[in-house]
């Protein structure tokens, strides 16, 4: 079957899909976006965590079928998305998390020709979590940050002060191996006061 | 190579800080990470790919009486079935020290999961459909699964023409290696005893679970050898086992770091490597493996189960007087590295402690159970569960503070172990205990927020609500272990770096090419961290770490820091040399310090040790570059004796001590750790934000283990009953506490820097650290790993 949706602010197309593809495995393998990752394929780990109209799924266990004519935010995609969202001012006024009209409207600029390059990390700069879990030391082997990354973007941008049991409770569908967590809690709540002094007018 | 879109990229790091030794430099693939584009080996990816596929066995021990893969062979998609009688002739098996895995099953399966044919198809379902059409007829076998069984009279030989050279001295060919050490006269000095006490403990198996699975790309070369991408910890270890039974020499099998989800021990052992490459010489097209969580669970050994028998002895006031111990470990079908594992739990059995009379012995059993062998912290870890629980009994026979009674008994500088080997570097065991006892307690009942009653999620049972505090009771629990550093018992364990310096744009820079496997534990960024220290240059490129370089090692025992650091600070001081040689040359006549002081290369220059600029090293190089490969060693050890267990074979130590806070719904045996504190001697912090993560995550691992992780294998099938995440549970952000972590800097003479490793010791005290803190809460024995709600509540 073909199937056709929005993935990053662009219409993708697939062909030949075989009705038993996961989200997952269209995204990584079709469409050239394996910044979802695969770690159990079960639904318990939430590496493959997207957006699908705003809301943050397991891509593993979504059949790439019901995607149909919907909208898909990967890590791929994140800093964009939070670029746009930061531009439409956030979330502060009371409303939170993005709807599906919303997320149908917002349209990434096109993927830099060259997906290897690490020059395309400096013309688009990391999303405000993206960074944060760099320098709070929140990446180690990296497998686990795609899912968690997009996790903890959505809480922020449905909490912008979350306590720590409500960070843990946030991700507590993400698993990691190598960290320990500390530093993930770490890296939200840097993200979430790089956030609070960003809307106060200190400036990023 | 041609086609492959996704590979495994060189990376470089500039900045305008100076980033070296001692700083928390930001890893140099953090970017890459955190914006989906870093390559790992389950994302290699090649136009014209085909995905292979492991068929596996569904029983423990049997016959294979036939295989039919007509069937599978005629399905549309398919490309390639093979099984045992389609290796190529000559060598058929693999193995870490014994070479007794078979690559493909034959004649026999020897545990549950065992890889018996492969497919290769143009989509992985295809491959996974075809496969279930291959038809396997079994005869199936008793299983053996534990000490008693496996020794029977009569019990089936797991190997029955066993030629490695443990054989002649283990007592039963269904025992991999055994191990005593006698030191001493242990049932003399227990007449010294005024307590003694025996406990069995037993470990159950865990696994690894690094979140990415096993997988690789394999692209068969024009000249008849195959290019390998794929996520192991040591290459040319790999290699070595691969190429003989490709039939290929080492050169044609070119095999390339891709990025790795983890590894934990889990990735010393070959998975998919062979069959990746059999499959891509067959079918002449390039062969990706991916497992699931499933097949992950059987594509990799575990960490040894363990039973272990232990008596300690002490005087009145508190004084250790002898130890005697039986360390059985499960090593299931193969050998894998179980002799090491062997030669650590015994070595390391007495724990950091001064016994000097003492009778040991360890084990490693072939069975029908899964196969096991690397993981963090390497026999040292269920050691430790024993060893730990022992001192707490003791202490609280002799009424005595249990932090106190280990400070009393603890190790220090010099102290020898079982095997008559003096502690030759700092080991401050006593001051790690008094660091971590004296760090402020979490408030009790945190559970209580202000005003607003319980917060359940701070409570056992978390959100499913299941009390509000009441019944909830707290422990504390000490715990502190030693682990070694570095593979032991004479191996020669070495590591290469090549390192070349030149200048590009006006600006020396630096590339640092070692085949070191970069796991996640951050050894990329301490290399272009020494390379700045040692080199004055600021920007550093790490080169994927690939077969064109020496070897470096494995990735595992704490290691990779000491020995690739190690060459890599080496190497760089060579290449410094160099420049300093081409410095006197070329300006050496024009300033007497060329020729007296010590010249530093600092921020791009050649400066003398008070500072003085020499000389821009951008000057001396000019179009020039210098480009060195070499080989360095730490200490050599020695072997064991075979009978006494006598001999020098550790060359470092690390030790960590930690501190647990539990509370435990008496009610429903439910364990919320509500913190783990940790304090650990590193040597030399080369980067103190890694060094934190590691100790944390290692802490967590241990925690896994004490309250949740356990492989759960059939006793009478040998079968494996929870071989997913569902079932097989790991701890969540919702089960693991704040780890406070406190670091001592106490350097080792003989390392680089003076540095220690530190990947491992945080996961062996841990688990006992929980242990004993749910044994304060409960006043229960609990002698088993994981605690289960039924051992809490009886029932
Ligand atoms: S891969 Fe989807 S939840 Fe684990
Ligand atoms: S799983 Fe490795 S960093 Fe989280």
């Amino acid at each position: 079957m073909r199937v056709t949706f929005t993935v990053n602010g662009r219409r993708q197309e697939a062909d030949d899909v075989w009705e038993g593809e996961s989200l997952l495995y269209v995204l990584r393998e079709r469409m050239g976006l394996p910044g979802s990752k695969n770690a159990c394929e079960q639904g318990e780990c939430g590496s493959c965590t997207v957006r699908l109209d705003g809301v943050p799924v397991c891509s593993c266990l979504v059949a790439a079928g019901q995607v149909e004519g919907r909208d898909v935010v990967t890590v791929e995609g994140l800093a964009d998305f939070a670029r746009q969202r930061a531009e439409q001012g956030g979330c502060a006024g009371g409303v939170c998390g993005t709807g599906l009209d919303e997320a149908k409207r917002w349209a990434a600029k096109p993927a830099s020709a060259d997906a290897q390059s690490g020059e395309k990390a400096e013309l688009s700069p990391l999303s405000p979590i993206q960074q944060a879990f760099i320098d709070a030391g929140a990446v180690q082997c990296g497998f686990c940050t795609p899912g968690l990354l997009v996790a903890a973007d959505e809480l922020l941008e449905r909490n912008d002060s979350p306590s720590d049991a409500d960070i843990r409770e946030a991700l507590s569908g993400n698993l990691c191996r190598c960290t320990g967590y500390e530093k993930i809690l770490d890296a939200v709540r840097l993200a979430a006061a790089r956030g609070e002094s960003h809307t106060s007018g200190q400036g990023a | 190579m041609a086609g492959v879109t996704r590979t495994p990229t060189h990376l470089t790091q500039g900045g305008k800080t100076r980033a070296g030794i001692g700083e928390s430099t930001l890893r140099p693939d953090g970017t890459l990470k955190v914006t989906g584009e870093f390559a790992y080996s389950s994302d290699m990816w090649h136009e014209d790919m085909l995905w292979g596929f492991t068929l596996r066995s569904t029983v423990a021990h049997a016959e294979i009486l036939s295989i039919d893969t007509a069937e599978a062979l005629a399905t549309p998609g398919v490309y390639a079935v093979l099984t045992y009688d389609d290796l190529p002739t000559g060598v058929k098996n693999y193995g870490l020290e014994i070479q007794d895995t078979p690559v493909l099953a034959h004649g026999k399966v020897r545990h549950h999961g065992e890889p018996v044919a492969l497919v290769a198809a143009d989509h992985p379902e295809t491959a996974r459909r075809a496969a279930a059409k291959i038809r396997i007829e079994y005869r199936e076998l008793p299983v053996v699964t534990d000490e008693a069984s496996a020794t029977a009279e009569g019990a089936p030989l797991i190997h029955e023409n066993r030629t490695d050279h443990h054989i002649g001295h283990v007592p039963h060919p269904n025992i991999v290696h055994r191990q005593p050490i006698i030191r001493g006269n242990a049932d003399e000095a227990a007449k010294r005893a005024d307590v003694i006490v025996s406990g069995e403990y037993v470990f159950g198996m865990q696994d690894q679970a690094f979140l990415g699975p096993e997988s690789g790309l394999a692209v068969p070369g024009e000249d008849g050898g195959v290019d390998l991408y794929v996520a192991t910890q040591w290459l040319h270890s790999d290699l070595r086992q691969i190429a003989p039974v490709l039939g290929l020499p080492e050169e044609k099998v070119r095999m390339t770091l891709s990025g790795v989800g983890g590894a934990f021990g889990g990735r010393e052992d070959l998975s998919m490597q062979i069959h990746a490459c059999l499959l891509a010489l067959r079918t002449g097209k390039p062969v990706k493996i991916v497992y699931n969580r499933f097949e992950s669970f059987f594509g990799h050994v575990h960490r040894h189960p363990a039973r272990l028998w232990y008596e300690h002895g002490a005087t009145k006031d508190g004084k250790l007087t002898h130890m005697k111990c039986r360390i059985v470990l499960d090593g299931g079908a193969y050998a894998s590295a179980s002799p090491a594992v062997v030669g650590n739990a015994s070595s390391l059995s007495v724990g950091p402690y001064v016994v000097d009379d003492v009778d040991i012995e360890a084990i490693a059993l072939y069975s029908n159970n899964p196969p096991c062998g690397a993981m963090r912290g390497f026999g040292a870890v269920q050691a430790c569960f024993a060893y730990e629980a022992q001192m707490d009994k003791l202490a609280a026979k002799l009424g005595l503070d249990p932090v106190a009674f280990r400070q009393l008994n603890a190790m220090e500088q010099g102290t020898l172990l079982p095997t008559g080997q003096p502690v030759d570097s700092p080991a401050p065991v006593a001051e790690l205990l008094r660091r971590v006892k004296a760090m402020p307690l979490p408030p009790e009942q945190q559970w209580l927020t202000a005003g607003a009653g319980a917060d359940v999620r701070a409570l056992p049972g978390g959100l499913s609500n299941t009390t509000h505090g009441e019944g909830v009771v707290r422990g504390i629990g000490y715990a502190v272990g030693i682990k070694n550093v570095g593979f032991s018992e004479g191996f020669d364990d070495y590591s290469t770096a090549r390192v070349r310096m030149e200048v590009i744009g006006g600006e020396p820079v630096a590339t640092v090419h070692t085949a070191m496997a970069e796991v996640g534990q951050g050894g990329i960024t301490v290399h272009a961290q020494i390379a700045r220290t040692e080199l004055g240059v600021q920007q550093v490129t790490i080169h994927p770490a690939d077969t064109q370089v020496g070897s470096a090692g494995s990735t595992s025992a704490s290691r990779q820091t000491y020995v690739t650091g190690g060459a890599v600070k080496h190497c760089c001081e060579a290449v410094r040399e160099k420049v300093l040689q081409k410095g006197r040359a070329k300006f050496g006549t024009y300033h007497p310090a060329w020729a007296t002081a010590e010249l530093l290369l600092e921020g791009g220059k050649v400066t003398t040790d008070g500072g003085e600029v020499l000389a821009d090293i951008a000057d001396v190089l000019q179009d020039e570059a210098i480009d060195l490969e070499l080989e360095w060693r730490h200490r050599p050890t020695e072997a064991f004796d075979l009978h006494t267990g006598q001999g020098n074979g550790h060359v470092q130590y690390s030790f960590a001590a930690h501190r647990a806070v539990v509370e435990v719904d008496t009610e429903l045996g439910l364990v919320k750790v509500i913190e783990l504190a940790v304090a650990q001697d590193v040597g030399k912090a080369l980067n103190p934000l890694s060094v934190v993560g590691q100790i944390q995550g290692g802490t967590t691992q241990g925690l896994g283990v004490a309250v949740m992780e356990e492989i759960i294998v059939d006793p009478k099938t040998a079968k494996v009953r929870n071989p997913s995440f569902t079932d097989y549970l790991i701890p969540t952000i919702l089960d693991t506490p704040t780890i406070p972590v406190d670091v001592l800097e106490l350097a080792d003479e003989h390392a680089p820097y003076g540095l220690r490793g530190i990947g491992e010791a945080p996961t062996l005290s841990s688990t006992p650290a929980v242990l004993a803190a749910i044994r304060n809460a409960t006043g229960l024995e609990l002698n088993k790993t994981p605690v289960r709600p039924e051992h809490l509540t009886g029932t």
